[in-house]
């Protein structure tokens, strides 16, 4: 090695002064760059759990520590590797894996959440923001070939869970153990968890009216206002039984249309885009 | 209350302030003066710390403290993955027992960032201040911090490639972690997003345990690597905002290593062992301006000072509570 020459104290302090910039500009600098995966628009088609702001808001409010995680009963939520910059540690939902399928009934991520990046405004499943389902192949569909559907929905391997009400009110079901026979494919109609809510609600003021001639009281939002999907009858002319799902206002985005749709790929997907950029977290 | 003072100065990277002799008291002057003439002493200390490194004794406290560490740490994993719920959440932010807590530094950047702070952040914030107000500030990083841990792990290494020529120590200026501390303000209020938390080994490291490992960790590899090859400890000493918040926090604490003169001969084994020797200046041969000296706020309480110290010149103390007691 060569022998390097002597500093004097002070190229020594400059030196050291030096380094000291480029470290300090060196840790800045890996942390902008977490800017890239944000401005490459990279998390701008994330599905964000329940009572989520619009994107650049949840990112600065969300603290990363993941109660919304520890919380979920079908354990949708996610957080986000490095991969995603600035949302790293940032929870979203991959439907199409797992959907929100508000097995908890109360939002318990919103409640878990510890600095309001889901706003706790926001109590019951249908004021959700959290996208739209979109039909994106209508030709695959098997409702709108007017086939049926029997056996498993996405096979035996699969890990997802949804809410079986009638075998389990409290525990969500593993998705490969509930076998379907369907002489017309229904599931994204038949699991919607809005569809389901509303069918409960009107059967209990069905009973209501019957028992005591009483209207259920609510709070607004406690029974979606609107339907969010439904079939409507298709004719092509040749006799075969067609329906095709039509997705309607009142569509919070939850995704188990996506997760429970047999055909692979998925012929429903949840589209975030709108609520990723203008949410303000619920629906009015 | 200068005191106070003087340690912030000295957190945010100003050099410790020396005091002359002359304005020294006159016993602490004496005593500075008249050290070195008990030779015998000095001898007998010698020989003692000569047997002790013959044939190293377990570092105690330091083994409490790992273990304090890790205990934490898996009760933030054990009450996830076994739906325990007494620790929930990971270290930015977490609820004990249904109490909100939430990390300051994670805190800070989220309000300058939202600009907007819910109740239950503020409650949160407050609970943890004081928390660590109570037990002592940086204590945080060396007892909590799981990037703390590894680092130490990696700081084993990085002295032994030391001894071979492996690996240097560039030092660099203290003021760093200060003005990057500064930025990452400035950065989390002009840009809305929380900037550091990107690249926080405390929050991967912390999320990594509890949800699994990821991409992240890369990250962490990488300043783990720096310091074992470039720079000793150099995140915690030189980087880390979260140490400087906690590190304000501990400013005014009542738990603290204490330093007794009377009790030291400068063999500067402390200094060796300590991530943040430069709060160790006063036990520098004829520097300590008391017979008393509590250290100062970036000291992390760690405590391998008082295991390291051959003639229990430094201990730790809570303030008000000796009297109590």
């Amino acid at each position: 090695m060569s022998k390097k020459p002597r500093l004097t104290p002070q190229q020594r302090a400059r030196r050291r002064f030096l380094n000291s910039v480029l470290l300090s500009a060196g840790v800045a600098g890996a942390s902008l760059l977490g800017f890239v995966p944000v401005l490459a628009g990279r998390l701008d088609r994330r599905v964000r759990p329940p009572g989520a702001m619009r994107e650049s808001e949840f990112l600065s409010a969300c603290i990363k520590c993941g109660q919304c995680v520890q919380v979920c009963p079908v354990e949708a939520i996610k957080l986000a590797d490095l991969t995603d910059g600035f949302g790293v540690g940032v929870p979203h939902i991959e439907p199409r894996e797992q959907a929100c399928d508000f097995s908890c009934d109360g939002l318990q991520c919103v409640l878990a959440c510890p600095t309001g990046a889901l706003i706790h405004e926001i109590a019951f499943p249908s004021q959700v923001d959290a996208g739209v389902a979109k039909v994106v192949a209508p030709a695959k569909c098997l409702a709108v070939q007017g086939k049926g559907f029997r056996g498993l929905a996405r096979g035996p391997a699969f890990k997802g869970k949804l809410r079986y009400a009638e075998i389990d009110r409290w525990h969500p079901q593993p998705v490969a153990e509930h076998p379907y026979d369907l002489e017309l494919c229904d599931l994204c109609v038949r699991q919607c968890p809005i569809e389901i809510q509303i069918a409960d609600c009107a059967k209990e003021d069905e009973k209501k009216r019957a028992q005591m001639g009483l209207v259920a009281k609510r709070q607004p939002g406690e029974c979606p206002p609107r339907h969010a999907i439904e079939l409507r009858p298709i004719d092509q002319g040749d006799g075969v039984k067609r329906m095709k799902p039509v997705i309607l206002e009142g569509c919070v985005g939850c995704g188990v249309c996506e997760m429970i749709c047999p055909v692979e790929p998925s012929v429903i997907v949840i589209d975030s885009s709108e609520s990723r950029e203008k949410s303000r977290g619920m629906r009015t | 209350m200068s005191s106070v003072v003087e340690s912030i100065r000295v957190l945010l990277g100003g050099d410790p302030k020396r005091i002359p002799k002359s304005e020294m008291p006159d016993e602490v002057r004496e005593l500075h003066a008249r050290k070195f003439s008990d030779k015998e002493r000095i001898e007998a200390i010698r020989i003692e710390l000569a047997e002790k490194k013959a044939k190293k004794a377990p570092e105690k406290k330091r083994r409490l403290r790992w273990a304090v560490l890790l205990a934490v740490n898996l009760l933030f994993v054990l009450s996830y993955h076994l739906d325990i719920q007494l620790l929930e959440g990971a270290l930015t932010a977490s609820r004990f027992a249904g109490f909100h807590m939430a990390d300051l530094n994670s805190a800070l950047q989220v309000m300058l960032a939202f600009k907007h702070v819910v109740i239950n952040l503020l409650i949160g914030t407050s609970t943890v201040f004081v928390l660590w107000w109570l037990l002592g500030g940086r204590t945080f990083c060396s007892w909590v911090c799981p990037y703390h841990l590894v680092a130490e792990w990696a700081e084993m290494l990085h002295l032994k490639l030391r001894e071979k020529g492996l690996a240097k120590d560039i030092q660099f200026d203290r003021r760093a972690r200060a003005w990057l501390w500064a930025l990452f303000a400035v950065l989390a209020f002009v840009t809305g997003y929380t900037v550091f938390e990107t690249i926080s080994p405390t929050g991967i490291l912390s999320r990594a345990l509890i949800y699994g490992p990821g991409v992240a960790l890369v990250w962490v590899g990488l300043i783990l690597l720096f310091e074992i090859f470039f720079s000793r400890r150099a995140w915690c000493r030189y980087a880390c905002p979260i140490g400087l918040t906690y590190g304000f926090v501990g400013a005014t604490s009542p738990f603290r290593v204490h330093y007794k003169l009377p009790n030291c001969f400068h063999e500067g084994e402390c200094r060796k062992v300590c991530l943040v020797p430069h709060v160790l200046d006063t036990v520098l041969k004829g520097k300590a301006a008391a017979m008393e000296v509590d250290i100062g706020a970036d000291c992390t309480r760690c405590l391998r000072c008082v295991d390291a110290c051959p003639t229990g010149a430094l201990t730790f103390r809570y303030k008000g509570l000796e009297k109590l007691l």
